[in-house]
């Protein structure tokens, strides 16, 4: 496949034609640009308040969407597996702070328990049912097909143990802190640092160490993976390990400042967290956590100008745009793309 | 009373043609909806995980063009299936050229979106308290069919009506997609399900074959959209959950991929046994027994998915769930 920058560079001639060329090559330096330029249009004219209250909390939800998207990402890129019950796996996690909450644990471990419970899930559910199922050869529509009825299994089962009423999640969330007119309340500046933590983490050990490089490996190709001497079982174990504790911590984070945990609650995020994946690019870990920030930039954002309660769309639109515009994501190659 | 004490379980709804009709109307309709499926899947090899959203705005366009824009019921039926066709073309164009994935990603997303906008958009869809008024013509109608029925000695009885009617269409789409199928239209799509890249080798525009595959799959969610309209005379975004097409893949693959004869026989069935199991009766509270059901209705596409994925009848040799 013929790089798609070169061609419009080729076939558009002169000197805007090839600056967008050079800015379809550095997309990350596009999409700041293109970010930097809708922030200035609506401070202008939308008040430079409101923007940095929206930007405050599109970083907030841009946490847990990238968060809950690196994970997903990774197990597609890894395994192939397009993980639709990846939202339960937030529900899991939240739950399983309530759980710990009610067994008397302080809130920090609490959420430690989530965290390590769905990480377990994960890898429970690599060892019963999605390692079973490749033994089997199964195809891609039986893989999705299983992922579908494991989502609705989930969510379900929880709704059945836990009812379909609300749990709090028992963190106070009516403390705030101001800086100067901005408000940003006292858990979710909290969970923000600690989701930026994670994130930083996440994209440390991908980078520089052993086990992030043989991840992004597999990511890249099993087969050859394989061939370079990687124990791929032990890789795809921590993969899941990894995705189902990033999830759970999402959850986690999600729930605490918003003060409940419900059923639906992975459910709810799932859309904005596939479309973080599709324009990071699926498969790519550090365009699932740049496509989180950017989702939650642009719903937040939008709220300036639309109505709030339409801000979920927002994501499906981004979604819809990045497929037409670039495919592949901000971090994806054109490779393999095309069907 | 018939009773199976240990289970708690009175089958004296068997005797109860209410209860058949009920479910009558219910298959037909989920027979229309997984009609659309089978064409995608089992006989394009594409992978539609959006029938619900397709349904859901088929049947919201129709009532919306009659309720807010006082269009006529039988017109806002034809348009209603033009706006589930534009649908269909606005997910489709930008991922039908892409891998699969990203097409079965692209059609959830969208079937929620769909159902995320019917519930907050309250002024044109009524959110969720629904969108009703859109049923005064299909009174009439089913008061004359009624009459119709009188005259040949038929007693009128609530639904009959709409399962007529319910059937007639499920037979004429299940027989059209079926011609379609086997006319030379339908061999390229086979074509593409078993090798794309050789389909377009011999000069077929697959990316096109695909978006029309689409685009009647999605008219006919929109007619299986008007069925489940006029029968619960009210929309609400609840009805559109995307469990309704756990429900289609269910119907597909009991059937057998690829069997449009299995789509009516698959939702018949699935049908009589959700609206059974109604009549289980549980010391548990009502919301309690839905998740249960949807439970089991995930439990039960996993099972088949691994242990029969060729389905009650089909042949292992149709069987094209694999990987391209």
């Amino acid at each position: 496949m013929s790089d798609p920058s070169v061609l419009a560079a080729a076939s558009r001639p002169g000197r805007l034609a090839a600056t967008t060329a050079g800015l379809r090559r550095r997309p990350l330096l596009g999409f700041a640009l293109g970010a930097a330029a809708i922030a200035l249009l609506l401070g202008a004219l939308e008040g430079w308040r409101e923007l940095g209250q929206a930007t405050i909390n599109g970083i907030v939800a841009g946490n847990y969407f990238a968060l809950g998207a690196v994970g997903l990402t990774l197990i597609f890129g890894v395994l192939r597996l397009v993980n639709f019950a990846h939202g339960e796996f937030l529900t899991f996690g939240a739950y399983m702070l309530v759980a710990g909450n009610a067994l008397g644990l302080p809130l920090l471990a609490s959420a430690a328990f989530g965290v390590l419970a769905t990480a377990a899930l994960g890898l429970l559910l690599e060892v019963g049912l999605w390692r079973p199922v490749r033994r089997k050869r199964v195809g891609e529509l039986q893989l999705l097909l299983l992922a579908l009825g494991l989502a609705f299994l989930m969510r379900n089962a929880m709704a059945f143990v836990a009812g379909p009423e609300d749990r709090r999640a028992g963190a106070n969330v009516t403390a705030g802190l101001h800086l100067g007119e901005l408000r940003i309340g006292r858990t979710e500046l909290i969970v923000t640092l600690v989701g930026i933590c994670a994130i930083v983490a996440v994209a440390v050990v991908l980078r520089s160490t052993s086990l992030g490089r043989q991840t992004r490996a597999l990511a890249d190709s099993i087969q050859l993976a394989e061939t370079t001497g990687i124990d791929t079982d032990r890789i795809v174990l921590i993969t899941w390990a990894t995705s189902g504790g990033l999830a759970g911590l999402a959850g986690i984070l999600y729930a605490l400042p918003a003060g409940t945990v419900h059923p639906n609650l992975g459910f709810g995020l799932i859309l904005s967290i596939f479309a973080a994946v599709v324009v990071g690019g699926i498969g790519n870990a550090y365009g699932a956590l740049a496509g989180g920030l950017l989702i939650g930039l642009a719903q937040e954002w939008s709220t300036l100008v639309i109505d709030p309660a339409m801000k979920v769309a927002v994501g499906f639109a981004v979604l819809i745009a990045t497929l037409l515009v670039r495919p592949q994501g901000l971090f994806g190659r054109a490779r393999g793309v095309e069907g | 009373m018939t009773e199976l004490g240990l289970l708690g379980v009175t089958i004296e709804f068997l005797w109860n043609v209410d209860f058949w009709i009920n479910v009558g109307v219910l298959a037909t309709t989920y027979g229309v909806f997984a009609l659309g499926i089978q064409l995608n899947v089992g006989t394009t090899g594409i992978f539609n995980f959006g029938q619900a959203g397709f349904m859901a705005v088929g049947s919201y366009g129709m009532g919306i063009l009659v309720v807010k824009a006082d269009v006529s019921f039988w017109l806002a039926l034809v348009l209603g299936v033009l706006i589930a066709i534009a649908a269909a073309l606005l997910v489709g164009l930008p991922s039908l050229r892409l891998r699969s994935d990203y097409f079965a990603i692209s059609t959830l997303a969208f079937s929620e979106i769909v159902r995320y906008v019917a519930d907050n958009w309250d002024g044109l869809t009524g959110g969720n308290l629904g969108l009703f008024g859109y049923t005064d013509s299909w009174t009439a109608a089913s008061a004359r069919i009624d009459e119709l029925l009188e005259r040949i000695g038929v007693a009128p009885r609530f639904l009959l009506p709409l399962l007529l009617v319910n059937l007639a269409i499920l037979l004429a789409a299940a027989l059209v997609v079926l011609l379609l199928v086997r006319s030379p239209w339908g061999r390229v799509l086979r074509a593409i399900r078993e090798d794309e890249d050789a389909a377009r080798s011999l000069g077929k525009n697959t990316f096109a074959y695909k978006l029309q595959s689409l685009s009647l799959a999605s008219s006919l969610a929109a007619v299986s959209g008007y069925m489940l309209a006029i029968n619960i005379s009210i929309l609400s975004p609840a009805n559109f959950e995307p469990v309704l097409t756990a429900y289609g893949y269910v119907i597909v693959i009991l059937g057998g991929l690829g069997s449009y004869a299995g789509v009516v026989v698959g939702s018949a069935l699935l049908i009589f046994v959700l609206e059974a199991t109604r009549y289980l009766e549980l010391p548990l509270s009502d919301a309690r027994i839905a998740s249960l059901r949807f439970m089991i209705v995930g439990a039960v596409l996993m099972a088949l998915v691994v242990f029969r994925p060729q389905g009650l009848f089909g042949r292992r040799e149709e069987l094209t769930l694999r990987a391209r």
